[in-house]
This record gives structure tokens, sequence and C-alpha cells, in this order.
């Protein structure tokens, strides 16, 4: 990369003093444009991100609730002291915590089967394709009401249910997941697919005649060749799994210990109007956030780097 | 490596003629394998389907297939205005959403594609960075911003967070898009005889208006699904999307379940989905796929 930088650098000042002072005109009018053209979108993005987010931070250093506007004062860190000692949160750090280990394992088992199967299929490839874009782009709150009626006894009666699986902690939780589980192992599996497609068909055709099994050669030499595209589609899933809010919201709305982290900072903000609290929730979702993707960016940097190397 | 590949391309010349044969024997497999596949995604829409079209009285009759057809849940949500005006504003805010968030987004990708500019890099982190951006973060602050903006509970006040959000995807699938388009043609139609602004609208225009299409698409799923921001910045019918309205659906009586209400509506929202997924099914995939392997 930088020789290849540097090779124009050497000509130009070859070309002598005049030419090379041309030049940075040119580029700088063509710095200009890009970045007039590159501001309103990263304007706005960062008017609606960065500035909210500062603005939690300091909602989360004080005493403020809607409903008793006048008795606001800084409290400093005793919102977190209150959050982190109390078990609720805990609870509901646990149940996020349930939701997105077992449904990212089980989409990413089941996205790799999808996608092996698209990616070598003879038959229905297309006709697969889009009828797994289906619960991809089908709206979360429909899919969480359509699970949510399908368990519950009087709507869904053909499973005869004794009793209704969302009054009961670890039913709910099941049945979260279930809905999560259908609604993006697509989206996993079409990223899988795109990581499929990068692994040389030569290296799989070697094994195949060493003697390697179907079994074998996915282990040893597909999955080591597509690091990159599996963990590109974990880390999606699981930051998207951490926010988790629609399906928890339709189904249980945190009833039976149910809650998760969006959740929580939704019922203090919203419904308690305790922007205080609930932003000191809101804050530590979003640094929560931040180490599982710096975890997942610096624990597999080899990884990434080496194939970013390869391309 | 240079051994190994050398000797697979010797190879499939003498391998060539059993895998067919490998794969006629394999073939129902397949088949069994896509029905599966089908089934799976179809089955919860088939569900609610049926639930839509089952009355008040054989709602809860637990039937698969409703035992009479009745639309009176579709009669009941376009007559008694819960649903319309909630449509309206889900059709209008996911417009309006789309067509600000790609026209931004086409502009900062055609810098990022073709211009050298410092902080390019930079640029495209930070939208990676927006796109993990846990929404729940900042609903406290926005809720407080718009109700003193005047923007709680209005058009914009959704308008603004959707694109927001769709803004990092759409600059990435659109960068990795204008990166593949041969630019040079356009200083070919120059050369023969085109002025500047026949050269793009007859010859980049064409090229990029797939990618450009594919990133509104996705843009438009992104507004139509949203409910952390639908749920917390709206109060009225005045601008409260269906993800969020069908919480405050009632039955036709006090005391009746809104379930079949719920699922007229919750089908008429999903007929859209299903026309975009049909028609534009290798778009969709090809976009959904172009930001996270080539980022």
């Amino acid at each position: 990369m930088t020789t290849v930088a540097e090779a124009p650098t050497t000509t130009a000042s070859a070309g002598g003093h005049r030419r090379k002072q041309q030049l940075t005109d040119r580029d700088k009018q063509e710095r200009r444009l890009g970045l007039r053209l590159v501001a309103p979108a990263v304007i706005v993005m960062l008017a609606v991100t960065v500035y909210p987010i500062c603005y939690s931070i300091w909602l989360s250093i004080q005493r403020y609730n809607l409903r008793f506007p006048d008795d606001r004062k800084y409290v400093w860190f005793s919102n977190y002291g209150r959050i982190l000692s109390s078990a609720h949160f805990w609870q509901v750090m646990s149940n996020t915590f349930i939701i997105v280990v077992i449904s990212v394992v089980i989409e990413l088992i089941l996205g790799m089967a999808l996608a092996l199967f698209m990616h070598r299929a003879t038959f229905g490839r297309n006709v697969v394709r889009t009828a797994i874009l289906l619960p991809y782009g089908i709206i979360t709150v429909v899919s969480a009401f359509a699970f949510q009626f399908a368990v519950s006894p009087s709507i869904g009666g053909f499973w005869h249910l004794t009793s209704p699986p969302l009054n009961n902690h670890s039913t709910s939780l099941f049945v979260i997941i279930l809905t999560e589980v259908w609604k993006t192992t697509p989206f996993m599996s079409l990223l899988l697919l795109a990581g499929l497609a990068t692994v040389p068909n030569d290296y799989v055709e070697a094994a195949k005649v060493d003697g390697a099994n179907a079994w074998q050669r996915l282990i040893r030499v597909i999955v080591p060749n597509m690091r990159a595209a599996i963990l590109v589609a974990v880390l999606f899933r699981t930051l998207d799994a951490v926010r988790i809010f629609d399906t928890v919201f339709i189904q249980t709305r945190g009833a039976n210990n149910t809650a998760t982290l969006s959740q929580l900072g939704y019922n203090q903000l919203i419904s308690q109007l305790n922007l205080g609290l609930g932003s000191a929730v809101s804050v530590l979702l979003f640094l929560i956030v931040i180490f599982v993707a710096v975890v997942f960016v610096k624990g597999f940097k080899t990884d990434l780097g080496q194939v970013r190397g390869e391309r | 490596m240079a051994t190994i590949t050398a000797g697979s391309t010797a190879r499939p010349a003498a391998r060539r003629a059993p895998i067919p044969k490998d794969r006629k024997k394999i073939q129902p497999m397949w088949v069994v394998g896509s029905i599966i596949i089908v089934l799976y995604a179809i089955i919860p829409i088939l569900w609610i389907l049926s639930l839509s079209f089952k009355s008040q009285t054989t709602i809860t009759d637990g039937a698969i297939i409703p035992k009479h057809f009745s639309w009176v849940n579709y009669s009941t949500i376009f007559k008694t205005g819960v649903f319309v005006r909630p449509l309206i504003n889900s059709i209008g805010i996911a417009i309006i959403s789309t067509v600000i968030a790609v026209l931004l987004a086409t502009l900062a990708a055609y810098a990022i594609a073709r211009l050298n500019f410092p902080g390019k890099k930079l640029v495209l982190s930070a939208a990676l960075g927006i796109a993990m951006f846990p929404p729940i973060s900042i609903v406290g602050p926005l809720f407080n911003m718009w109700r003193s903006l005047g923007l709680y509970d209005t058009w914009p006040g959704l308008i603004i967070p959707y694109m927001t959000f769709s803004l990092p995807m759409a600059i990435w699938i659109l960068s990795a898009f204008f990166r593949q388009i041969p630019w040079e043609l356009e200083q070919a139609a120059a050369v023969d005889g085109a002025t500047a602004f026949q050269a793009f609208r007859k010859v980049i225009v064409p090229l990029a208006a797939p990618g450009v299409f594919t990133s509104a698409i996705l843009v438009f799923f992104f507004a139509w699904n949203d409910f952390v921001f639908a749920i917390t910045l709206t109060s009225t019918d005045r601008s409260r999307p269906v993800t969020a309205a069908l919480n405050f659906f009632t039955g036709s009586s006090q005391f009746s379940q809104p379930t079949g209400a719920i699922a007229a509506a919750a089908i008429v929202v999903t007929i859209p989905i299903i026309i975009m997924v049909l028609i534009f099914q290798r778009r969709i995939v090809a976009g959904l796929t172009s930001g996270a392997v080539k980022g």
C-alpha cells in the first residue's frame, strides 16, 4: 500500500516545483468538495447520536424525575450505585445475557446450515433465498405477536397447553429466544453465505482428494477460511441481541422478571419518567455495547487483519 | 498454497464426470430441504393470516385453518380509524426518511468512493459505530429534547432518528457499490461529444441506480420495522406508526380481545414487505452482504 502511494509523490517532485503546486491546488479543491459532500450525513449522524449520548451522561448524574421536576439536583454517581446494587438490575443483566448467548449460538449453527444449503443446493436456491428474506423483512412487532398468539392457550389451542408459557420466567425467555431465532437466523445465514463464497473451492476439493469427509472439510477447511465472515456475523448479531427490545415489549413487557436492558431503560425513562435513573441504565447499556465491540475487535484483531491483508 | 492450487487445477478434469451423478442422487434431499426451509419461513406468516380471517367467536377455537372465512377484522380496522391514520403515518414517515437518508448517503458515498479527502476512513468507522449504537440509549434525551423543540409526537420527530440510524447502512452499501462503477465511461461519453450533464444522466445514473435503489429498500425496511422510537417519541395518532399503534388496539367491544384486529393489521403491513422481497430478492441479498464482506 505504502509503496504504491509513494510512486506518484516522487514523480510529482521530479516534475518540478510549479507542477507540485498545481496538484496541491487541485487536491485542495477535491478535499473541499469531498468534505462538503460528506458533511450533511456526518452532521446528522453526530447530532442525533453523539450529542444525545452526552446529554444522557449528564442526565444520569442527576436526580431528575419529570413527575417531580422541582426536585432536581446533581447526585453524581448515586444513580449508578443504586442500579448496580439492585438485585433487579442483575436479574435484567442475566436475562439479557441468556437471550444473547443462547440465541446467537443457535442462530450461528442454524445459519451455517442454511448458508451451506444455499451454497450447495442444486435445487430451489432462489426459492429458498426468497423465502428466508420474509422473516428478515417482516416487522419484529408482527413476529412477536405471531409467536405470542401461537403460545397463548386460548388462541393457539392446537398445542393443548395447560398453562400459558408467557406467565412463567423461563418459558417466557424460551418463547422470546424462539421468536428472535426465527426472525434473525436468515440475516445471519446471508452474511455466512457471502463468507462461504470467498472460500476457495480448490481448498475444499484438495481436502476431498486427501480423503477428508464432509464434516472434516467443514471444520478444518471451510470454517477457518471464512473466520472473518463468521466474526462479522456473530458481532453484528450479538450487538443487535444486546439491545433487544421489541419482542420483549410485545410478549411480556418485562413481566415475571423477563425484562432486558432496553426494556428496563424504557420502563425508567418513559413509564416512570425518571430521566436520571433511566439515563444511567442507558449509559450502562451503551458501555456494555462498546465493551462487547472492543472485546470482539481486539480479541480477533489478528483474524480480521489477516483477511484484510489477503484482499 | 501454490502447490495446492496447481494440484487441484489438474484434478477437476479427472473428477468432473462423477460429480453430476452425485448430484442426481442427492436431488431428493435438496427438495426436502427446500420445502422445510420455505415452511420455516412462511408458517408464522400463514398463522397470522389464518387468525386474521377468524371472527370474534372462532378466534379461540384453536383451528389452524379457519372454519369460516370472515373479513370482519379487515373491515373493523379500516372502519374504526385506529389503524388508518397510523398506516398513513407509517407510509409517510418511512418514505420521507428513505428519500432523505438515501440522498445524503449518495452524496457521502460518492465522495468516499471517488474523491480523495482526509477523514474518509473516519467517516466509515463512525458510520459503523453508529450502526451498532443502542437506540434506547438516546431515547431519554430525544424524548426531552423533542418536547422542548416541539418535535415530540410529530413526523419529523421520527424521521430524524430513522434517517440517522439508516444512514450508516446506506453509506456502506452505496460506497461499496460506487467503487465498482467504471467512472472512465463518463470521460468516454464526453469524448464522444456528450455534455457533462448528459454524460452524468445517460451513463452514470443508470449505472448507479441499482445501488441507490437497493439501499432505499433496506432503509425503508428499517423505518417500516422500527418500534423503539415509534413507542417512545409519539403519544397520539397524529404521528404514531402502525408498529406502536398495534399496542393500543382494542376489540370491537370493551371485553373482546383485539387479536383478530391485530392479525389483520399485521397482514396489511406485511404485504408491502412480501411484495418487495418477491420482486427485489437479488438486490436485497446483495445489499445486505455487500457492506459486511467488503468492509
